[in-house]
């Protein structure tokens, strides 16, 4: 495994103003993540986030760099990166089999119907659909489509599984039980993750690393915050760690104040070399390392 | 409460029906006087006229009449002279024929211009200018090049069918959600299975909606259509009534052209509903 299973290098994304010239929402943006890693990234609404989860997936191209994954600079979509959309984006004339079972016959061409179908019982049952098979979206639930959609991302096995706000429309409680089953899943499938959010507990809850990225539009990734809680996290405890609150606060300081001063505050920022902080209680960070924490 | 909604509706409907049936019956009683009619008008109309009964037959005659066509709806007596069930499969397999090619037309070319930009720009122009003219102005240019009168009203019903067809299909093709064309993208889906498998369901309900006001279109169309070239057909039918005065075969024709109509139409309604899906 390599320490950079996904490498981020360089990219820009540029768009043509209106008086001639272009609007940069952001430049010589470097990010890595190694296999196996969930990485969050948080920033305020319209800094480029998506952009950057687009470009990844390959549905956008940057304006400059390169995005290289597994060693090979992508090009294009691919059926190694999966995508789980905000709006879950299920193709509404078919049911819950039928949208997974799309998924599963575009990656293994030559499956026929029975097998393609029993591969996709597997993940509509991982995801505790069993029984709704023959739904067809709009008879499902919010938080039912968004177990749909990860169903679908997860049965192609993708190296990478991209999520752009996955949750951001459900309400707390159907939220807090994706949330978790996402964890088990990623967590025993290794799965490499990347996702965006808007909200603080759910990136220290799933996350490895997170990103912070300052307000755009000139939007630079500022830090990468390492998680200090324990890998076995549960998600009704999370609050009782000691670390929590230095972490919470690390991250809602930034993005109250810092994400607007950044800029200014630090020139000197090297883009390529971002610093990683690892908040702690009762003091300041210790070397980076997944295990380290205690309860 | 919808139960008694529909029940009342029905109620009023048949209501309206027998008042309208009523003051027909008793308009078209009384005898007319002949003299102030005037003479040349008289002769035209021949006996009825003449003998003081109304030329406007009444609900009872046409009645009698149409039972005497639906007792023998395929009778071929000659050239001018045969059951309505023959004049309208003429002019449905015309309306079909016509349409069917509208069809295989129209679809693909409108999934083209949905699909690329360039050829939605180029082919602009011409559709444009194509749409608006009236299907029935094409007939003596459809006559002069094709010289067969029965091609010419299907051509005729393939121009004036075509048109919305294409630019629904065209509308649908472009207005497909992006998110569903991205789910495709990253499953690697080719274009030619993107457009079957995704494009298409997502733009039936749109191509659908074309398709059925193309149909009512056509059969709008082929009775002008048949009443030119002649021959055969339900508009021919009328046309030859007229000639022979008889206007209670007019009342008839009309009115099979209105029940044709709606069935043509009820069944595009039906299509769409099967591939309408919610959402
Ligand atoms: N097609 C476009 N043309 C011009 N500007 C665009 C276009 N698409 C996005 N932008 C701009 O790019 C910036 C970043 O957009 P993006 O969707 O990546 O933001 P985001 O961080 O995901 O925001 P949010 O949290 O609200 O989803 C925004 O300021 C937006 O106005
Ligand atoms: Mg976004």
């Amino acid at each position: 495994m390599t320490t950079k299973f996904i490498s981020i290098e360089g990219i820009a994304k540029r768009y043509p103003a209106a008086a001639g010239g272009s609007t940069t929402i952001f430049e010589d943006l470097w990010l890595s993540m190694p296999s196996g890693e969930f990485g969050c990234i948080i920033g305020h609404s319209g800094c480029g986030k998506t952009t950057v989860l687009n470009i990844l997936a390959g549905l956008d191209e940057p304006s400059e760099g390169t995005v290289i994954v597994d060693g090979q600079a992508i090009s294009g979509t691919s059926l190694d990166r999966a995508v789980i959309f905000q709006s879950h984006a299920l193709l509404p004339w078919l049911t819950v089999m039928g949208n997974i079972a799309y998924a599963v016959s575009s990656k293994w061409r030559k499956w026929d119907k029975t097998k393609v179908r029993a591969h996709a019982q597997t993940y509509i049952d991982k995801v505790g659909l069993t029984g709704s098979e023959h739904k067809r979206p709009s008879e499902l639930s919010g938080g039912m489509k968004q177990r749909v959609g990860i169903a679908r991302a997860l049965s192609i096995t993708p190296k990478i599984m991209l999520m752009d706000e996955p949750f951001s429309a459900l309400d707390a409680l159907t939220r807090g039980t994706l949330q978790d089953e996402v964890r088990r899943v990623t967590l025993e499938t290794g799965q490499t993750t990347f996702m965006i959010t808007h909200d603080v507990d759910e990136a220290m809850y799933l996350a490895d690393k997170i990103f912070l990225m300052t307000n755009g539009p000139g939007a630079v990734l500022a830090e990468i915050v390492e998680n200090p809680l324990p890998r076995d996290r549960s998600r009704i405890d999370l609050h009782k760690h000691p670390h929590y609150y230095a972490l919470r606060n690390h991250i809602i300081d930034f993005l109250v104040t810092r994400s607007k001063t950044f800029t200014a505050t630090t020139p000197h920022h090297d883009p390529r070399h971002v610093p990683v902080v690892r908040p702690a209680f009762p003091e300041a960070p210790t070397m980076p390392s997944l295990h380290s924490a205690t309860r | 409460m919808i139960q008694s909604l529909r029940f009342r509706a029905a109620v009023v409907s048949i209501a309206i029906f027998l008042a309208f049936i009523g003051v027909w019956h008793l308009a078209t009683r009384q005898t007319a006087s002949v003299g102030t009619m005037s003479p040349e008008y008289a002769k035209l109309m021949g006996l009825t006229a003449t003998s003081g009964k109304s030329a406007m037959p009444g609900p009872l005659d046409v009645g009698a009449k149409l039972w005497e066509h639906l007792k023998r709806p395929f009778y071929d007596n000659g050239p001018n002279d045969k059951g309505l069930g023959i004049q309208l499969a003429y002019s449905i397999g015309r309306v079909g024929l016509g349409y069917l090619i509208a069809v295989i037309v129209a679809i693909p070319l409108g999934f083209l211009i949905g699909m690329s930009p360039l050829m939605n720009k180029a082919l602009d122009p011409f559709i444009q200018v194509l749409k608006p003219i009236s299907p029935l102005a094409w007939m003596p240019l459809a006559l002069y090049t094709i010289k067969d009168s029965s091609l010419s009203a299907i051509f005729v019903i393939f121009i004036c069918s075509v048109w919305p067809m294409l630019l629904n299909t065209a509308f649908g093709v472009a207005a497909v959600r992006k998110e569903w064309i991205n789910v495709a993208r990253t499953l690697e889906v080719g274009t030619f299975r993107r457009a079957f498998t995704v494009i298409l369901p997502a733009a039936a309900p749109t191509i659908l909606t074309g398709m059925r006001i193309s149909i009512g279109i056509a059969w709008l169309v082929i009775v002008a259509a048949e009443m030119l070239v002649g021959g055969t057909g339900i508009g021919y039918f009328v046309w030859n009534e007229w000639n022979n005065l008889s206007i209670t075969n007019v009342i008839i024709a009309i009115l099979l052209i209105g029940i044709v109509g709606m069935l043509l139409d009820q069944i595009l309604a039906r299509f769409t509903r099967m591939v309408t899906f919610p959402e």
